[in-house]
């Protein structure tokens, strides 16, 4: 046995589990040389994680509050890196963004700037502040601050609508995963996730949660490095993809020539016909400040700070964050340009009749991510022709090939004609961000219906084991209505999940930033930054989604529309000042901003009390003074 | 930690503490500022320069500014803790 307990052995523990993983993965290998079927390598990849995952819940399950809320605060540094990797990289960064830097270029590098930057905001923002405040949740930050119920509540709703859209995008990325890997249909995929994601998060709260996206990490990056590693090492004899993948640039460059592709991947701001836009800059600029600030306001993210020690170890702990984000994040442009290579140098060109077997393995009927679309009656075997008109010369041309920004990673392997086992292990990947990051969000609606709903507003005598059991009742009934909502509308992933953000952005930011770095301001002027800042961002983001032939009639020229797809319906999309409506946030956070400055300006300064309080959050050390009702 | 009894600083030490803090958040801002959005602004321009195959502008969306980020958050870290420990107000 180990000596000292988990927390003492944390490096040892952690240690063995990664040798165990590896040895895993090579022993899959091994099976796959033996003979044994695909099929059956990838039920081994999904049920083996999920069982790990599930044994860690299980181990790691509680009845104490302070454990399920917050992991018993013992969380250091490092590990609690780690963790807010996991609950940090989704479905989107880990199966999405690579894909849309494929198909984007430059322009797809918004996601990489927009969610690493905003760990600066964190850093010096928010989280040594938050983790001195020392309480359980978000919104009991704002009903500490802005006095009481109705800034609690408010910060309530918006968590509640900015992480219910982002797990159902989580859950649509497991049901992805698990569609192609267990050959069940999209809906039902989603269902089975879902198991996984419940299994950890309902037995032990965060404590559970944080321990199990430690384990996840490590899954999720070795996935996520070894393909693109090998790759590299093939293409350019170098297994450092990171600094070899500028010479493979040049050469997608050349081949975009060969192929008569107007928009080069390297170049920024460019329009569809290769020419400079600045309204691409515009759009980019501001996709990146939405993903930032979304960063420094969303809850799940935030409450893992609450977790460590120390405000030191916090603050330490959002560079470790920041660290093993970067390990994913600074590879992923890598991963598009060796797949965009890969796509353009050894696929295009082929006869449709000798094509690689994964093309209809992933273009099948139910999954549809992938179209070879050069015969007249191509979209009866391949969904996605649909609408494609090919020339029917029995040769795959570039514009006759049909891939989905979501399978981009996760097909990369089989493109390539890697051995089955590093496909297995890049599902097992993407499973794991998705599963971890729905696990934080689920944790994080369940804590503020629970926490701060239930408990804080309705019945503040609610024993410890009934504030729990309601805690893990509500978990079960959102996490089912996101896995019916992501079922329904279908898998698509990165547009939600940039609504999550901006929703969050536009909701929290101003609240906390001036809750902490402005004394004065008032509790009314917190109350109508939250409620400004919101209905804007709402206001626009359903507007422009779903109204957007009104509001073009209202906004007459200062609105573009554009026809979208989006999963299975066709939409007219509206573009107000040409902004797209996936950085929505752009027109809710100055909005919050200056609504609450003005009122905080003019109305009726903060009291003593709550001065007191804020100056006592300030500071590392010392008691925190609690103000106005909550006052012990 | 806990163990020992934290003396309330005063209230010229308090304004001086916070304004060293301030400063330090608004210098890591317009760091960020810069290597989060304005060097962007120039990628078409610095794309003209290449690295190792890489066009600059892109680099520096892909890599250089991400760098930056880590290297800022862990400065953060080191400096506050550096002031914390000045003013004898470290939670540790």
């Amino acid at each position: 046995m180990l000596k000292g307990g988990f927390l003492a052995n944390l490096g040892k523990v952690y240690g063995i589990y990664t040798g165990g993983f590896i040895g895993f993965t090579i022993l899959i290998g091994l099976m796959e040389l033996a003979g044994v079927p695909n099929y059956i390598l990838g039920y081994f990849f999904i049920f083996l994680t999920i069982g790990i995952y599930a044994l860690i819940g299980v181990l790691s399950r509680t009845a104490e509050v302070s454990e399920y809320y917050v992991a018993g605060r013992t969380v250091p540094a490092f590990y609690n890196g780690m963790a807010t990797g996991a609950d940090w990289m989704s479905a989107a960064s880990f199966i999405g963004m690579a894909g849309s830097l494929y198909f984007g270029g430059y322009d797809g590098l918004a996601f990489v700037l927009g969610w690493t930057g905003g760990y600066v905001l964190v850093a010096i923002l928010m989280a040594p502040y938050l983790r001195k405040f020392g309480q359980f949740t978000v919104p009991d930050f704002f009903s500490a601050r802005y006095g009481g119920n109705l800034p609690r509540g408010l910060a309530v709703i918006v968590l509640v609508c900015a992480s219910l859209t982002y797990v159902v995008a989580q859950i649509g990325g497991v049901g992805i995963i698990t569609s192609r890997f267990l050959g069940i249909p999209f809906q039902a995929a989603c269902f089975v996730g879902l198991i996984g994601i419940l299994v950890c998060s309902l037995l032990g709260g965060m404590k559970a949660v944080t321990w199990t996206q430690v384990a996840q990490y490590i899954i999720l990056i070795i996935a996520y490095l070894v393909p693109v590693v090998i790759l590299s090492a093939q293409v350019t004899g170098i297994p450092v993809p990171q600094i070899t993948y500028g010479g493979v640039l040049e050469k997608i460059e050349a081949l975009e020539k060969t192929l008569g592709v107007a928009k080069s991947h390297v170049a920024p701001f460019a329009n569809a016909k290769g020419e400079y836009s600045a309204l691409a800059m515009w759009n980019f600029l501001a996709l990146i400040l939405c993903l930032m600030v979304g960063t420094a306001s969303l809850p799940h993210i935030l409450m893992r700070y609450f977790t460590t020690p120390s405000v030191r170890q916090a603050r330490d702990s959002v560079g470790w964050s920041l660290f093993f984000i970067f390990l994913l994040y600074f590879t992923a442009p890598a991963y598009a340009a060796f797949a965009k290579y890969e796509v353009y140098s050894s696929l295009i060109g082929q006869p449709i009749a000798s094509l690689p077997p994964w093309v209809a393995n992933w273009g099948r009927e139910g999954l549809a991510l992938v179209g070879a679309c050069d015969a007249a009656n191509a979209v009866a075997q391949f969904p996605l022709c649909k609408g494609v008109v090919g020339n029917a010369d029995g040769i795959l041309q570039l514009s006759e090939f049909r891939i989905a920004a979501d399978a981009v990673v996760l097909a990369t392997p089989e493109i390539a004609g890697l051995p089955y086992v590093v496909s297995g292990l890049v599902a097992a990947g993407g499973l794991a961000a998705a599963l971890s990051t729905a696990d934080g969000l689920l944790l994080a609606i369940a804590n503020a219906l629970s926490h701060d709903i239930y408990y804080k507003m309705i019945d503040p005598k609610a024993d410890t084991k009934r504030r729990l059991i309601t805690s893990r009742i509500l978990l079960l009934i959102v996490a089912v209505i996101a896995a019916w909502i992501a079922g329904t509308i279908g898998n698509s992933i990165l547009f939600l999940v940039s609504w999550a953000f901006s929703i969050a952005a536009a909701g929290l930011f101003a609240g906390l930033v001036l809750g902490i770095w402005w004394k004065r301001c008032g509790n009314a002027a917190g109350v109508w930054g939250i409620i400004a800042g919101f209905g804007a961002c709402m206001f626009f983001l359903v507007t422009t989604e779903f109204q957007g032939p009104w509001l073009k009639s209202v906004m007459g020229d200062w609105v573009t529309l554009s026809k979208l797809t989006r999963g299975t319906v066709v939409r007219e999309v509206a573009y107000p000042f040409g902004i797209n409506n996936i950085s929505v946030g752009i027109f809710g956070i100055p909005t919050a901003f200056i609504v609450q400055l003005l009122v905080g300006y003019f109305g009726r300064p903060a009291s003593q009390d709550m001065q007191d309080f804020i100056e006592s959050i300030r500071v590392p050390a010392g008691e925190v003074k609690m103000a106005g009702l909550e006052k012990a | 930690m806990a163990a020992t009894p934290h003396q309330p600083l005063s209230r010229e030490r308090a304004q001086e503490y916070w304004g060293r803090t301030s400063k330090l958040m608004w210098t890591i801002l317009v760091i960020w500022f810069v290597f989060g959005f304005l060097i962007h602004m120039f990628a078409p321009q610095l794309n003209s320069i290449r690295i190792l195959g890489f066009p600059f502008g892109f680099y520096m969306a892909a890599q250089g500014s991400l760098i930056v980020f880590v290297f800022l958050c862990f400065w953060n870290a080191k400096a506050q803790n550096k002031i914390d420990e000045e003013f004898g107000v470290s939670d540790e």
